[in-house]
């Protein structure tokens, strides 16, 4: 029996690499994007893990609405990144200061 | 111990291997890869968990296009490594105090939460014989969820729209159709009706 405790530790710990790696990588917009998919891929363990130990189908619902809306985000930031990149000629975060942020 | 924890410990240890490497490869190329194997194993982790359409979804969906799309993007890009990497070990104390803090405040709620208490699933839906994981998701999606699953059909569509958009240019030189002029050309624009003096052919020379 897997119990609950271990799967919420597993992403707790899986969402915490993922800050990590967004602290690392802050310079390359290609890695913070693969950073934000680990993040959504652990809040997806959480509502798996809870699906199953409430019984409730509800939570692989909204995994699957999760999974959509990462899917388009994904899709929409690769298509940015490519428009930027054309642009400017780099993806490092620094040198994207047009808007004076 | 059964088998199924003894697997689900050694895929989640390979997991989170899989995710250190996302964040400490030096080449993108190298961390997408890496992202595609966690995803794997977290499909097979999910398949563990009673989760099995989700599993497929994610290998489908996830391994075989989102990270097909992030190899594309990062291989058309000419990214500089040793640009993007100058901050790395700068900021790597403060990135992994700050992940230390999460794991700690998750645990702390978790065991504090589950403590002195025997948390056993309520029930065990895949028990009965003849239970399918998709055909119960799909009959709570169009039944119950169905509003927000023609949400989620219009949010690809606007993220299709969108990707098309924004990477489509036009280049100078290039021909292409005006449908505006197409539509509101007129017969006359069409045809021109040239009046010309007739000419008898070989006449010049008999005259």
């Amino acid at each position: 029996m897997i119990s609950l405790n271990f799967v919420l530790m597993l992403a707790g710990i899986l969402f915490a690499l993922s800050v990590a790696g967004i602290f690392l990588n802050r310079k390359n917009v290609i890695l913070l994007l693969m950073c934000i998919e680990l993040m959504l891929l652990a809040v997806n363990f959480n509502f798996i893990a809870f699906a199953r130990q409430l019984g409730d189908l509800g939570g692989q619902v909204f995994v699957f609405f999760i999974l959509t809306v990462a899917a388009a985000e994904s899709a929409i930031g690769l298509a940015i990144l490519v428009v930027l990149f054309r642009e400017r000629k780099s993806i490092n975060v620094e040198q994207l200061d047009t808007m004076k942020g | 111990m059964s088998i199924t924890e003894i697997l689900f410990y050694a895929f989640s240890g390979v997991l989170l291997v899989s995710a250190i490497g996302v964040i400490t490869a030096r080449n993108p190329v190298h961390a997408a890869l890496f992202l595609v194997f966690s995803f794997f194993n977290s499909a097979v982790l999910w398949i563990l968990l009673e989760a099995e359409f989700l599993a497929i979804v994610l290998v489908l969906v996830y391994v075989g296009a989102v990270m097909v799309l992030f190899l594309f993007v990062v291989m058309m890009l000419d990214v500089k490594i040793a640009e993007v990497r100058e901050g790395f070990t700068r900021y790597a104390p403060l990135g992994i105090l700050i992940a230390l803090i999460v794991v700690a405040e998750i645990g702390s709620v978790v065991f504090v939460k589950t403590l002195g208490q025997e948390v056993t699933p309520v029930t065990q839906v895949a028990a009965e014989a003849g239970y399918s994981n998709t055909g119960a998701l799909g009959e709570l999606l169009y039944t119950k969820y169905l509003y927000p699953f023609e949400l989620a059909a219009v949010i690809l569509l606007l993220a299709i729209v969108a990707a098309i958009v924004l990477t489509m240019r036009r280049r100078a030189g290039l021909k292409q159709q005006d449908i505006g002029a197409q539509v509101s050309v007129r017969a006359q624009d069409r045809i021109r009706v040239v009046k010309m003096p007739p000419v008898i052919e070989g006449g010049e020379k008999q005259s």
